[in-house]
């Protein structure tokens, strides 16, 4: 029964890095309704930057706030080259245009800083202590506290802020929006720029777990699932997909593992996305219809 | 149902007067056939033929399979190299494990394995549209390498888990020379490229279209989609098979799941947004671009000797980063991909002839 719940809490703390970065997806999904193949690529960006810094004696807050700035240029750059001259062209060409934007990422990324790996410590003890017979590392908690607060911060902005407001009503009906004044190009340079912020947040939790390094831009594989079961417009739904994900996952590999000789993890997500598409289509808490035949 | 263009006849001067189109398509089928037969195998040297011919065209036709469900049948697939990789397998057994099996017989089954598999993850296009489609696809993109990799069995428990070539013969003849899997590949290549335009001209590829364009209005005609959908999966994945094989044996020589990975099925998505949606042709100019850019990439690098300034794990970077840029470049400039330059070369070529 302990094996049962370790592995888990261990399989929930993967999906929280899971959930991390399908927000990013979600935030970019709802406000220009691309597929960005490229918030991985962010997510090894903003966390190799950020552990440039620091190695080269920069603060945290310090770090932290010269990756963010770097993110929010990035988002500028990105709305001007990729996103305005491929405006109304159809979800596929996006999708294309934003691997493409992934390799120009880390690419770029893996060429100025080079491809080592990077250990990451932000300062939180990631010892197993035990609770009452589990073992729980202090990290763990800290991560899913950050990830609450994150997205708690995310949602009164969303609800509050004038910004949030229009972001929503881009989301919404784009048209309709843009009728009465929103700006798209603002819109959606402010949006690259939180998903950006959140890819660094991401990268910091997730490469203090397993070191910076290029594996981090694979993480992007994985949020297709969480999204197809959270719903692709929901950040809560982005967390819950990824938990859902992460826990089924690291039960799958010890349960089903042995009856097939292997670990199932590289595909069981996806088997588990298809069963979510056909009994619910629009995942857990999307809005938006997925259509179907 | 037949349309004004099917009942023209394909070849030969027929009984009414040709028109001048027609000859030009009839010129232009033949020229393809006397440079892929006679002036590329005598001229291309074996570096030419094994380095960057044969990967162009085996890639080219890889863009036709997915070209035929994503730009015809408008489908999405982001795993075609997953069944790329069932070909490739299915013929390295079919070959170890049925003694005598001509090499047709065996391209044919692995095909014919891999459609069935196409098939399969297909069906959830029966419930679902769109972008989400790229679930189950993708799904495919992992369990098959898992699959080749986890039970030996697939790769006659080979230490490497690799597969290897067979000695590719046929009649008696040796195949196994650059030229020899250059004529294989060539040959494979074409019959695949007079099927697939068959297919799409064909009633099954008229209403592949027309679901595409509106499924509606398609089903309202009587369209049954859902098989029509399913024959796209396993049309596409029928090719995808083949090329699979050409892939493995008569470009590599060794193969194993990771040579049909995530960046295979990319780079096949590439090739058809490059080469241009709903085309046949375009497929090889995608394919060139995709085979070619890296070649050329090492070429600049060695001609504007920088290699000296950073190690070579720099220079791949830049290449990744170049590579990402011309593609977003491509994209943006060129919506209709490159085989608009086919299509204003053949029409600068009719105005020039007068119709």
């Amino acid at each position: 029964m302990a094996y049962f719940l370790e592995t888990l809490i261990a399989g929930l703390f993967a999906g929280l890095m899971y959930g991390l970065v399908a927000i990013g997806f979600v935030l970019i999904y709802k406000a220009s309704g691309v597929f960005n193949f490229a918030q991985g690529a962010m997510v090894f960006l903003a966390a190799l930057v950020f552990v440039t810094l620091v190695e080269h004696g920069a603060n945290f807050w310090v770090a932290f706030a010269l990756t963010s700035g770097l993110m929010v240029l990035t988002a500028v750059a990105v709305e001007a080259l990729v996103l305005r001259p491929l405006r109304n062209r159809d979800p596929l060409t996006l999708f294309m245009a934003t691997l493409g934007l992934s390799f120009v990422i880390d690419g770029a990324a893996q060429f100025f800083l080079g491809t080592d790996v990077h250990m990451l410590d932000l300062g939180i003890d990631d010892i197993a202590e035990d609770y009452g017979g589990l073992f729980i590392s202090w990290f763990d908690i800290v991560a899913s506290l950050i990830v609450v607060a994150l997205v708690a911060v995310l949602g009164i902005v969303f609800s509050r802020t004038r910004m949030g407001v229009s972001l929503r009503a881009v989301a919404d009906d784009t048209l309709a929006a843009q009728s009465i004044g929103i700006r798209l190009p603002v819109i959606w340079r402010i949006v690259w720029s939180v998903a950006g912020v959140v890819a660094l947040v991401a990268g910091l939790l997730w490469g203090a777990r397993q070191g910076v390094q290029f594996s981090l831009s694979l993480v992007t594989l994985k949020a297709l699932p969480v999204l197809i079961i959270g719903g692709f417009s929901s950040i809560p739904g982005a967390i819950v997909g990824g938990l859902i994900v992460g826990a089924s996952e690291a039960l799958a590999d010890i349960y089903l593992g042995p009856l097939v000789d292997g670990s199932v993890s590289t595909w069981f997500a996806y088997i588990l996305a298809v069963a979510f598409l056909l009994v619910r289509p629009a995942g857990l808490f999307g809005d938006r219809d997925i259509e179907r035949v | 149902m037949t349309t004004i263009q099917d009942s023209i006849p394909e070849a030969g001067p027929a009984e009414a007067l040709p028109s001048g189109a027609t000859l030009l398509q009839i010129g232009l089928v033949a020229a393809g056939l006397v440079i892929a037969f006679g002036l590329v195998p005598s001229l291309a040297s074996d570096y030419w033929l094994s380095s960057i011919i044969i990967p162009t065209v085996v890639m080219g036709l890889a863009g036709i399979s997915l070209n035929l469900l994503q730009g015809y049948a408008g489908l999405v697939s982001l795993g075609s190299a997953a069944f790329m990789a069932v070909g490739a397998f299915s013929a390295y057994n079919l070959i170890l494990r049925v003694p005598g099996l001509p090499l047709p017989a065996v391209l044919l089954l692995a095909g014919l394995i891999a459609a069935v598999v196409g098939v399969f993850f297909g069906l959830p296009a029966l419930r679902i549209k769109g972008f989400y489609l790229a679930a189950s696809t993708l799904g495919a993109q992992f369990f098959f390498p898992w699959l080749f990799t986890n039970y030996p069995w697939f790769s006659n428990n080979s230490q490497s888990l690799t597969i290897s070539a067979p000695r590719l013969e046929f009649l008696g003849y040796d195949l196994q020379s650059p030229l020899g899997r250059y004529l294989l590949v060539a040959t494979v290549t074409a019959l695949l490229i007079g099927l697939a335009f068959l297919v799409v001209r064909s009633r099954l590829g008229r209403e592949w279209m027309a679901i595409r364009d509106m499924e509606t209005a398609a089903s309202v005609l009587g369209i049954r989609v859902a098989r029509r959908k399913l024959q796209a999966y396993a049309v596409s994945s029928f090719f995808l098979g083949i090329t699979g094989v050409l892939w493995g044996f008569a470009y590599l020589g060794t193969a194993d799941a990771h040579t049909y990975n995530l960046d295979k099925s990319f780079q096949i998505l590439f090739i058809v947004l490059i080469g241009g949606t709903a085309t046949i042709f375009g497929n090889f100019l995608g394919a060139a671009f995709i085979v070619l850019t890296p070649i050329l990439l090492d070429h600049v690098v060695l001609a504007a000797n920088i290699a000296y300034l950073s190690d070579q794990g720099a220079i791949t970077n830049l290449q990744r980063v170049i590579f990402g840029a011309i593609i977003i470049f491509i994209l943006i400039k060129e919506p209709d991909g490159l085989s608009a330059w086919i299509r204003r070369g053949v029409g600068a070529l009719r105005a020039r002839l007068g119709r």
